[in-house]
């Protein structure tokens, strides 16, 4: 079962990926549309799916990607299945680093792209003071510098909403926060594939770590392994996978923390082969989650991040129900 | 030639000018009241403690040698193990060949064979009692092959059974050839199974040499605060409080 779970995850990315392209307000033929977008023919399908539907699909898998493949990351190197990704500071600076933009307005030059290049900047920032604060970047010093500077980048974005300059502002900054990927172009994804990609390089060299880590870093010291450097270098992937995501698509909760616990017993608990299942699995919950977000009654939209969250906390009190009883 | 050879080795103020050597089919136990330092001497010894002095191995110095190429040769099994995740036994053994980058079947079937652990490979080792799990764990370290074996206190929470198939399989290793180190509380064990002992006292060396030599009734009463009685002629060798 563990050698079928990637292919049929993958299986399951393409599918859930066919269905975000066909799901909308006007029936559209797919394959056509891709057809036509591709050899550049104006036809009303390819504008539908190139320029809407497509960009929306590839942002939410990569989004979805980078978030299930942070969490499993973070959830081996920490040892801790109540790892989130959001504990390496990257996504509250993310965030921040957004909502700066709304507030003063900075890099008008970058025009739609001005949020997410801020919250990149932020990101970046946060994850500099938490590897500064953390010094030698062991993993249980990572967990509480994590935690100390989102709190601080927290209290620094509570302090931007308090003064918005207008309601609208406000407005427009929560709506930003609750996560979507909706009204983006492919020029977001140029922001977030290069730090998906390098993000997850790091992540991945480091899987024969994760896997040492598992009888703790005494054992993982023993077998060669320098400890400071990996936990350095999976920290940086995984707060440019967490850091990007967010400052393309705002706050999307839960996928980080509960994808790595669906996908583990499927490839036998081992951290090493956890790590390209739970990307997959992550692209293809974020993807399925922004069809529902899509196929919900018109009206105001419900937003992504609020969707995953509604999911994703009953999934994850179940979760906790059963291991608990396991436990019993 | 010396398989390690160990020269004033100083972690102030944990270790203090602590020397000795080790030849390739030896078992060294290392003895001594808690908080003396064997699993200081171990952890130095396994490049785990940033220690002055010199060590020696095959040779080479130790520093020298790449981390993975040490690990590769000097294994360690510490006093504490425990598994994050809910891992099957047989990939706790593979996690052994990560120093070499492989999945040697034949090193991990051998090290399951000599712990006994292969009859229950495919279960997960938070299933398994204490007793089988430190079979385990100690299995893991087996399947990197290393030429020293350093274990501290393996038999510490084992019943009678498994304190001997583990002192067993101990004596066993070295008698093919490699070394093993273990740090042990059962002097007559240690008395049974190793050919020499290293009474660790406040971070310094005491005593070195052979059980007869070391596991005096002086030197153990003084060092350990209670009169102590030894008979090495019994058939085990009894050491006890009087």
């Amino acid at each position: 079962m563990a050698r079928l779970t990637l292919p049929l995850l993958l299986a399951a990315v393409c599918g859930v990926a066919f269905l975000s392209l066909a799901s909308g307000s006007t029936a559209v033929a797919v394959l056509a549309g891709l057809r036509d977008w591709l050899l550049g023919i104006n036809s009303a399908a390819a504008m539908v799916i190139g320029e809407i539907r497509l960009p929306r699909t590839l942002l939410s898998l990569a989004v979805g990607a980078a978030l299930g493949l942070s969490g499993a990351a973070l959830q081996g190197l920490l040892r801790n299945p109540l790892a989130d990704p959001g504990l390496t500071g990257a996504s509250q600076g993310a965030a921040l680093g957004a909502a700066v933009v709304f507030y003063f307005g900075l890099f008008p030059a970058a025009g739609e792209a001005a949020p997410a290049l801020a919250g990149l900047l932020g990101a970046g920032a946060a994850l500099l003071l938490m590897l500064t604060l953390a010094g030698s970047a062991r993993p249980s010093l990572v967990i509480l510098a994590g935690l100390a500077i989102s709190t601080l980048a927290g209290a620094a974005l509570a302090t931007v909403l308090n003064f918005a300059p207008n309601p609208f502002a406000m407005q427009e900054l929560v709506f930003w926060l609750l996560g979507s990927v909706s009204d983006r172009g492919l020029d977001h994804l140029a922001f977030l594939l290069p730090a998906l990609a390098l993000g997850g390089l790091l992540v991945w060299r480091q899987r024969r770590l994760l896997a040492a880590l598992s009888l703790g870093e005494e054992v993982a010291r023993s077998m060669g392994f320098t400890l400071t450097r990996g936990s350095r270098l999976v920290v940086l992937g995984t707060a440019l996978l967490v850091g990007s995501s967010v400052a393309i698509a705002g706050s999307i909760g839960f996928v980080g923390l509960l994808v790595p616990h669906l996908v583990r017993p499927l490839v036998d608990h081992r951290p090493d082969r956890l790590l390209l299942p739970s990307a997959a699995a992550g692209a293809a919950l974020v993807c399925l989650a922004d069809v529902c977000v899509r196929l919900l009654p018109p009206g105001r939209e419900i937003k992504l991040g609020v969707l995953t969250s509604l999911l994703g906390a009953p999934l994850f009190i179940w979760l906790v129900w059963k291991d608990r009883r396991r436990w019993l | 030639m010396a398989l390690i050879d160990v020269r004033g080795l100083d972690l102030p103020p944990r270790l203090a000018g602590v020397s000795f050597s080790l030849e390739a089919g030896e078992m060294l136990g290392v003895i001594g009241p808690n908080g003396s330092g064997k699993s200081t001497l171990l952890h130095c010894l396994a490049g785990l403690l940033p220690c002055r002095g010199g060590i020696d191995f095959d040779g080479r110095p130790a520093d020298a040698l790449p981390p993975r190429q040490r690990a590769r040769s000097i294994g360690l099994l510490p006093q504490t193990c425990d598994s994050a995740w809910s891992l099957s036994v047989e990939d706790v053994v593979a996690l052994g060949r990560l120093p070499w980058d492989d999945r040697d079947e034949g090193a991990m079937r051998l090290a399951m064979q000599q712990t006994g652990v292969e009859a229950f490979r495919h279960r997960k080792v938070d299933h398994l009692s204490g007793g089988e799990r430190a079979r385990v764990w100690l299995a893991r370290v087996l399947a990197g092959r290393p030429r020293l074996l350093l274990a501290d206190e393996p038999i510490a929470s084992l019943d009678l059974y498994h304190q001997r198939s583990v002192m067993e399989t101990l004596r066993r290793y070295a008698d093919a050839g490699n070394g093993v180190v273990i740090a042990i509380h059962d002097f007559s064990l240690a008395a049974r199974y190793c050919d020499r002992l290293c009474l660790m006292h406040g971070g310094r060396l005491d005593a070195f040499g052979t059980p007869a030599e070391v596991l005096t009734e002086n030197r153990l009463t003084r060092v350990f605060r209670v009169p102590v009685h030894v008979d090495l002629a019994a058939r085990p060798p009894v050491i006890t409080t009087q």
